[in-house]
């Protein structure tokens, strides 16, 4: 109504443009930021100035296709045209070519719903993410937003959990255990207050999943978080952010400011009767705050020491309170399961990894960027078909699955599918999805080394195995670098020993890049390797 | 490149008393700290203890937990260098050593005049565009000796913002 009507004035007003405003996105996502798209945007708005053009530059969330940023969208009758990566100096070039109406141009890519990277996924949690304006629930509500926590507030708490029960969601932040088991705990448990806990502390290398979708649909989150709040009858969330996200955490606050305002967090959830309150609080730059009983900690405002379980955070989690603790793909994905049902969600992937797993392609690879696919999709294709090979153009050595405690795979293993069982059984895991690609330049022995350092860095100290077995590995693993390769013994020794003795995943993990590297590449821990390579 | 206040006691005092009231308080009263201050002066810590009914050593010990909290002002331009394993897979620590060999600068310190600070992260999620930095608060990708050695001259770069 109001486009038409603008429209109208700017007629009566003589304008070139006797139509609505064109409507152009440029991501306000961090990546996209990060390779100049705020650049991109003024140097737009100022030629379209010049040449008098009506244009509205509408700041949306990535569509995932990395290698493209800063990725230029133009609304136009047959869908969106992309164009990128564009760069300032490309804006009067694009002007001359007429983008605006879809016209043809050298880092044009057609409607951007058909690049193949695009077009083969199935995007499930990730539906609106790049697609809408993240900041208007007009448009979140066009696009199916609310649908679910419309159905869910019709249902009684139980139901609820059983619907994610069925669907097979799994946590997505690494472990895998069903999502709705979780919440049936909190539900049976009575207390005075229970908390809803987003871990949102996205530390492993070579994911970014969480920071996609908070910058791109973060009203999808929020959605979620009160489905949860609902079902078990918890009236206050948190959003536990990691503080090397500042881009997210500006444009997640201001989406429960949007959404408080309109009712739809408070006292009475759009009406409902039903109380739900949501904050979001900052990390510290401490990578164990991914576990979530150290998490709670963190919250508490204490150092970040993980518990020991049990109890479970389902009974006692934040202030001794029951409480959901769940990442951000698990709780963003709820809303997509309430409103299209829990068969409908399971009938995607393998085995008993159902559903959908937004994969993160990164490191050293051609393009890079955000995959929703069914679970099943085996690495090769991964990396070859959506990736590309590497971004150096060097030969493929090495991938590490999983971040930081995921396992290196050689490229005999690439065949192996995503899901979590098939990469357990090949001794990886998939973690929260996210996969770094390495070329020929790699020596696993230093990532080895890097292993163990990282866990020394970031142990939170409680056990033994892991502070003190994570430094000794760091020095065993300098001493076969200089050439002591008999030493290898006493690390795979070390090993085993933080495997079984660890308290948490952290210590209890990192012995399985170091292993991976082991089995699979054992001529880098070689001397004569270590000579040539020096 | 934002300029800080200097320590101040009755301005720390209104900064916690302004926050105390929150669950879980001890995180977002040093955020708040140190974005008024640049770091945490380790004199809050009796202040916190105080207003959180918790014990010296407890908030002591969350300060020093934490890697965020610094002991002492950064320099007026902080680089915050991802070195993790994505970035690692892009040439990061060619950049570390670059760094040190050409601009005399070690990573996790800051210059001996003042000007830059250099610190470590691990994963600033923007790990398909690497290597990535946090430079003034602004993630910038695929940066190179170039980028950084502007950084370092204090001259404008058309890849940084402002």
């Amino acid at each position: 109504m109001q486009c038409a009507l603008s429209a109208r004035m700017s007629g009566w007003k003589g304008d070139q443009m006797s139509m609505s405003a064109i409507k152009i996105y440029i991501p306000r996502d961090a990546a996209a930021l990060s390779v100049g798209a705020e650049r991109v945007v003024k140097a737009m708005h100022d030629e379209a100035k010049k040449r008098g053009v009506n244009i509205e530059i509408i700041r949306n969330g990535s569509r995932g296709m990395l290698w493209l940023e800063p990725l230029v969208e133009v609304a136009t009758s047959k869908g969106r045209v992309a164009y990128g990566p564009v760069q300032p100096k490309d804006v009067a070039s694009l002007f001359d070519a007429k983008f605006f109406e879809g016209g043809s141009h050298a880092l044009g890519h057609g409607l951007t719903e058909d690049i193949p990277f695009f077009k083969n996924q199935e995007r499930l949690t990730f539906q609106r993410v790049g697609v809408i304006d993240p900041l208007s629930l007009d448009d979140y509500i066009a696009h199916g937003g609310f649908a679910g926590l419309k159905k869910a507030l019709a249902m009684s708490g139980a139901d609820i959990v059983q619907t994610v029960t069925d669907s097979g969601l799994r946590g997505r932040g690494g472990a895998g255990f069903p999502t709705g088991i979780k919440w049936k705990t909190v539900l049976n448990t009575s207390a005075d207050q229970k908390y809803i806990v987003c871990n949102a502390d996205e530390g492993d290398s070579g994911t970014f999943a969480d920071r996609m979708l908070m910058e791109g649909d973060p009203f999808t989150l929020i959605e979620g978080m009160i489905i949860a709040g609902v079902a078990v009858g918890a009236t206050k969330g948190y959003v536990y952010l990691r503080s090397e996200y500042p881009n997210a955490h500006i444009i997640f606050r201001e989406a429960i400011q949007i959404a408080k305002k309109a009712g739809w967090l408070g006292k009475s959830v759009n009406g409902s009767g039903k109380a739900f309150d949501l904050e979001v609080r900052l990390g510290a730059g401490a990578y164990i705050c991914g576990e979530e009983t150290s998490l709670l900690e963190s919250l508490e405002g204490k150092r970040a020491i993980v518990r020991a379980k049990p109890p479970l955070p389902a009974i006692q989690g934040l202030f001794g309170k029951p409480t959901i603790i769940n990442n951000v793909m698990s709780l963003a994905t709820v809303p997509w399961i309430m409103a299209n049902g829990a068969k409908a969600y399971a009938d995607y992937g393998m085995g008993r990894s159902r559903g959908t797993l937004p994969i993160q392609l990164a490191g050293n690879i051609k393009r890079g960027g955000l995959i929703e696919k069914a679970f099943g999709v085996t690495l090769i294709e991964v990396i070859e078909t959506y990736g590309g090979g590497t971004a150096s153009g060097r030969p493929f050595r090495a991938v590490q699955v999983g971040g930081p405690l995921g396992a290196y795979f050689p490229s005999s293993l690439l065949d192996t599918p995503l899901d979590y069982e098939a990469m357990a059984a090949k001794k990886g895991m998939l973690g929260h999805g996210g996969i770094v690609v390495f070329d020929d330049r790699v020596d696993l022995a230093k990532q080895a080394r890097f292993a163990f350092e990282f866990c020394a860095k970031e142990s939170c100290g409680k056990c033994t195995p892991c502070r003190i077995g994570a430094v000794r590995g760091k020095e065993t693993m300098d001493q076969i670098i200089a050439g002591e390769t008999a030493k290898l013994d006493l690390v795979k020794d070390l090993c085993t020993l933080m495997t079984d003795a660890s308290l948490c995943a952290m210590g209890g993990l990192t012995p399985i890049p170091v292993v991976s590297a082991l089995d699979h590449f054992p001529e880098d821990f070689k001397p004569a390797h270590r000579l040539a390579a020096e | 490149m934002t300029q800080r206040a200097e320590w101040n006691e009755a301005e720390a005092s209104g900064i916690i008393n302004e926050l105390k009231h929150l669950e879980g308080a001890t995180l977002p009263i040093l955020h708040a700290l140190q974005e008024n201050f640049g770091y945490v002066d380790r004199r809050v810590a009796p202040m916190i203890a105080d207003a959180l009914n918790m014990s010296k050593a407890e908030i002591y010990g969350a300060i020093t937990f934490y890697h965020d909290f610094r002991e002492a002002p950064a320099g007026k331009r902080v680089v915050k260098l991802c070195r993790a394993e994505a970035c690692q897979a892009m040439g990061c620590e060619d950049l570390v050593h670059h760094l040190e060999t050409e601009q005399g600068i070690i990573v996790d310190s800051t210059s001996p005049s003042g000007h830059l600070t250099v610190e470590t992260v691990y994963c600033l999620g923007n790990c398909a565009l690497g290597p990535a930095a946090l430079i003034d608060g602004a993630l910038v990708g695929r940066v190179d000796k170039e980028l950084l050695d502007a950084v370092c001259a204090e001259r404008p770069h058309e890849r940084m913002e402002g």
